[in-house]
């Protein structure tokens, strides 16, 4: 352990801490763009600079280790000097677009913007320009809003350990991409818009589906068995994105399924009403060798009724499974029925539908699809 | 989860998360973890960066593959000649731990015995596997302090399952390495909340709980609380159902809830056929499903994001799950479903709140008494916790087991049901891949996910490929004993040459059309993993190269 004092208050960390780790543990803020706890240090955006008693100059506080009896100050007009001049710099050659921009009020570039007043620049020039968009899929890549903090390549070698992108070119060239230049092609995980400090990443299914004012709901990833802790931001009735906290078992990290496979809730497939069988039964058993048994049901022509099912009531849907659920157990004995649960739902339905099974039913045949 | 409970008393994953990133060795056998586990995928790659050694035995050169010291490519289904050999190793180099193996197993004399005729040299003449790599699989494992072992369907979802999970607990036992924090044994669970479902009692011979349904004191216990009386006998698996309402004819009517047997079960014909053959079935889902779609009743149900409830992972860890949106249209959820139909039944299921529900569960069984929803507000608790101030089970068998000691069990190897032969010379492996889920009634209505994974493919090694003058992105015929499917063929070095892969996603070219319905005659798991099928280029296959 080891002990050193910052703005003149004592703290106590581990060895092979950086001043950052001992700064953020007395909850003193020192701004950085770059850092992730997560990731290796990087010291690249110069904005976490800390002044030491008996060193010449600032140095970078997330690249230097604590030592004892260390004495730092991690403010000063000098230090703020400074790192406004960067900032300034980092804007000189940034859109000035954050009206339209998705991250607005969740830009970390915005809000240092704000906190040191820069409203005009010294320092606009040149700017990047890129006419090709990526085409991928999933993740918008705004390279101009780009600020070259490097978390995006760290988290896809370190933690994805996927290495899709790095740092390519030179000087004011310089920018993140995939190999060649090419368009995105890797697990589309979407870590790196999850650390991405401004708007240069970002989810191309969320895009102008609103920044603000969503109601956020934590619950629990629907798909494999991890049990990813996700939080989902809903509006107007409809999940607009998936995220995850940093504190969540699964440490905020998703694969692509937990963090962009959430359409299917507000698909127009999803059935709506009850239906019942018109067609007979034997239309589903034929089908030609490869597809399996798939009634002309277009987008829409359930709700309008079809050939093989019509609409009905849920009185109507549920009086007659009862009734002839009764007709068979009395027929051919409770054993007759089967039961599949799911491990989809959640336990107090799977609770029910056994006890369902076992208790109105009769019979243990019940099951779900643990061995698939 | 059937062979880890008969040697331990439990069957579910000994550890937890955050133990993966503090073993030092991880084995992975059997499980794709990146793509069906992919978080705790990344949290091996984590262990391998912290300085764990990774061993893989896998057929496929999956992307962990990558991060690994080791890698034993064996022929699909010969996992218990691997096991048993690495274990002839082990043995004969004396890494045993034999305190443990004294005061908490039993049997040992006799499984030390049949390990006699698995040396390395066997071993490779089964797997295929260098006997080295054996030797050497052993020394890794064998000298570890935290060792972890993973394993998914690659193991279960065999005619021998079970006898596989029993050499992976056999390995675990002899090694003393269990019951200790990130050492053990951990099968993956591939869905939200299979570990639940299994939980609560959706299985034909456990009341929630793993409580036994033909234990006549159990059965009175739930007698009692469920105010009726129950039946004693065993019930029908969901392979058995299939298998009951397609020749039998004893299997009348099914209700089916949130499930897509048609395209997840082995042998779609047969499944089918059997769905066809009943007087009455009962399909609830989000969707229109294959399954669905011969329902003679479908119900609306809703999804994850808009009922409240919980989930329990793989590790065992209860979580909340929370309503977000309202459902679509006049869809209801599964709980008011349910509860309805028992009503109309003439019981009476009555629940203001989803809560109570959780709080009758836990009240027949203790492991969950001492977890509220309140508790779980923000983080989950793993079970078993009994009491209120009880934090949970990050890692299971401290103490002891369940059943008292463990017990070792005599597996011998015995080839899968049905291997390639003349006729149909390819040994078919069937599995998921990352972007789409299942039978794809979720992702495969997701534009992204579709553009990325639009169509069902094949894995085949350029060797075999070359044989058969079959070229990359390709269309071929695939067949079975059971059926055919017209299928893109990727030429690729993924797979060990002699053997194909198809992940069942994908309803169009439907891996299930070919597998077969075979079972491990315990578990009663089809064999998904290995079939017999034969590859021939189609005749069409030249438009559809000039059209796409």
């Amino acid at each position: 352990m080891v002990t050193l004092k910052i703005d003149g208050q004592k703290v106590t960390v581990r060895k092979l801490s950086t001043i950052l780790d001992a700064a953020r543990k007395l909850d003193i803020p020192i701004p950085t763009l770059c850092h992730h706890p997560a990731l290796s240090p990087f010291g690249g955006c110069r904005l976490c600079l800390v002044e030491i008693k008996g060193s010449p100059k600032p140095v970078t506080s997330c690249t230097t280790f604590a030592r004892d009896g260390m004495e730092v100050k991690t403010t000063s007009p000098q230090l703020e000097n400074m790192r406004k001049m960067t900032l300034e710099l980092l804007l000189s050659d940034h859109p000035t677009d954050c009206m339209v921009c998705e991250r607005a009020g969740d830009c970390k570039l915005q809000e240092l913007a704000y906190f040191y007043g820069i409203k005009e620049n010294r320092f606009i020039g040149e700017r990047r320009t890129y006419d090709k968009k990526d085409g991928n899929p999933f993740i918008e890549r705004d390279m101009e809003k780009c600020i070259l903090c490097g978390q995006c390549v760290r988290i896809c070698d370190e933690i994805q350990g996927v290495g899709a992108i790095d740092f390519a070119y030179r000087g004011l060239k310089t920018k993140i991409c995939p190999p060649f230049d090419k368009d995105l092609n890797c697990e589309f995980c979407g870590q790196c818009v999850a650390v991405c400090p401004t708007g240069a990443l970002t989810g191309k299914m969320w895009k102008q589906k609103g920044r603000q004012n969503f109601t956020k709901i934590d619950t629990i990833c629907p798909y494999c068995g991890c049990g990813c802790n996700i939080t989902l931001h809903v509006r107007r009735n409809e999940v607009m994105r998936v995220s995850s906290k940093p504190e969540t078992i699964n440490e905020g990290w998703l694969c692509p399924k937990g963090r962009f496979g959430y359409q299917f809730i507000s698909s127009p497939d999803r059935l709506t009403k009850p239906l019942i069988r018109i067609a007979p039964k034997e239309y589903s058993a034929s089908y030609t060798r490869n597809i399996p048994p798939h009634p002309p049901l277009a987008k829409g022509g359930l709700r309008g009724g079809s050939d093989i099912f019509r609409e009905v009531s849920w009185d109507e849907a549920l009086d007659y499974i009862a009734g002839r659920l009764k007709d068979i157990r009395e027929k051919s004995g409770p054993d007759a029925i089967g039961g599949l649960a799911s491990a989809r739902c959640t336990n107090e339905e799977n609770y029910l539908f056994q006890k369902f099974m076992r208790a109105v039913i009769g019979t243990n045949n019940v099951d779900h699809c643990a061995r698939y | 989860m059937a062979g880890l409970a008969a040697v331990f008393g439990s069957g579910a994953m000994t550890n937890s998360l955050p133990e993966v990133e503090n073993h030092d060795v991880i084995f992975v056998i059997g499980s794709n973890t990146t793509e069906t586990h992919p978080i705790i995928g990344l949290k091996m790659k984590n262990a391998v960066r912290k300085g764990a050694e990774l061993i893989i035995a896998d057929p496929r050169r999956i992307d962990l593959v990558r991060f690994s010291h080791l890698w034993l490519q064996h022929r699909p289904g010969t996992d218990v000649a691997l096991l048993n050999s690495i274990m002839h190793v082990i043995m004969k180099e004396d890494m045993i731990d034999k305190k443990f193996i004294e005061s908490r197993t039993e049997g040992f004399k006799s499984f030390k015995d049949s390990l006699e005729e698995y040396t390395p040299e066997y071993g490779e003449r089964i797997t295929g596997v260098p006997k080295q790599d054996i030797i050497r699989a052993g020394h890794f494992y064998g000298n570890a302090v935290r060792p972890g072992i993973y394993y998914t369907m690659g193991i279960t979802q065999h005619t021998h399952g079970t006898e596989n999970v029993y050499a992976i607990a056999n390995l675990a036992l002899m090694t003393g390495n269990l019951g200790r924090e990130s050492t053990g044994v951990n099968p993956l669970r591939g869905q939200n909340n299979v570990q639940g479902a299994t939980d609560m009692g959706c299985i034909p011979n456990f009341y929630p709980g793993y409580q036994p349904v033909t234990a006549s004191g159990v059965r009175s216990k739930f007698q009692m609380a469920w105010k009726v009386k129950l039946s004693s006998a065993k019930g029908l698996t969901a392979t058995e159902m299939i298998e009951a309402a397609h020749d039998g004819n004893t299997l009348k009517a099914m209700y089916i809830m949130g499930e897509n047997p048609v395209l997840s079960d082995p042998n779609m014909k047969h499944t089918i056929k059997a769905l066809a053959n009943l007087d009455f079935l009962v399909v609830q889902d989000i969707f229109l499903t294959e399954t669905a779609q011969m329902a003679d009743v479908v119900l609306p149900a809703v999804c994850f994001a808009e009922k409240d409830g919980t989930f329990t992972n793989t590790s065992r860890r209860v979580q909340r799950v929370r309503k977000a949106v309202q459902p679509p249209g006049e869809a209801r959820e599964d709980s008011h479903i349910i509860m309805e139909l028992a009503k109309r039944s003439g019981y009476n299921m009555d629940y203001n709140l989803i809560e109570e529900v959780f709080e009758e569960s836990k009240k027949l069984w203790p492991a969950l008494a001492g977890i509220t929803y309140k508790r779980i507000a923000k983080t989950g608790l793993q079970w078993p916790c009994p009491t209120q101030d009880h934090p949970g089970t990050p890692y299971l068998f401290k103490g002891g087991f369940p059943r008292g000691k463990a017990a070792f069990t005599v597996v011998a190897y015995r080839p899968s049901e049905e291997l390639p032969d003349a006729e149909y010379p390819f040994l078919l492996s069937t599995g998921r891949q990352l972007f789409q889920y299942h039978t794809g009634s979720m992702t495969r209505r997701n534009d992204a996910i579709n553009a990325v994974s639009p169509a069902a493919y094949i894995e085949i090694h350029p060797k075999d490929a070359a044989v058969l003058g079959i070229k990359d992105r390709e269309m071929v015929c695939v067949t079975s004993r059971r059926g055919s499917i017209d299928i893109q063929a990727w030429v690729t070095e993924r797979p060990l040459s002699g053997t194909v892969f198809i992940p069942f996603h994908f309803r169009e070219a439907a891996a299930n059309m070919l597998t077969n319905n075979a079972c491990d005659p315990i578990a009663k798991i089809p064999e998904f993993k290995v079939c017999a099928v034969r590859i021939n280029r189609t005749v069409e296959s030249e438009e559809n190269v000039n059209k796409g």
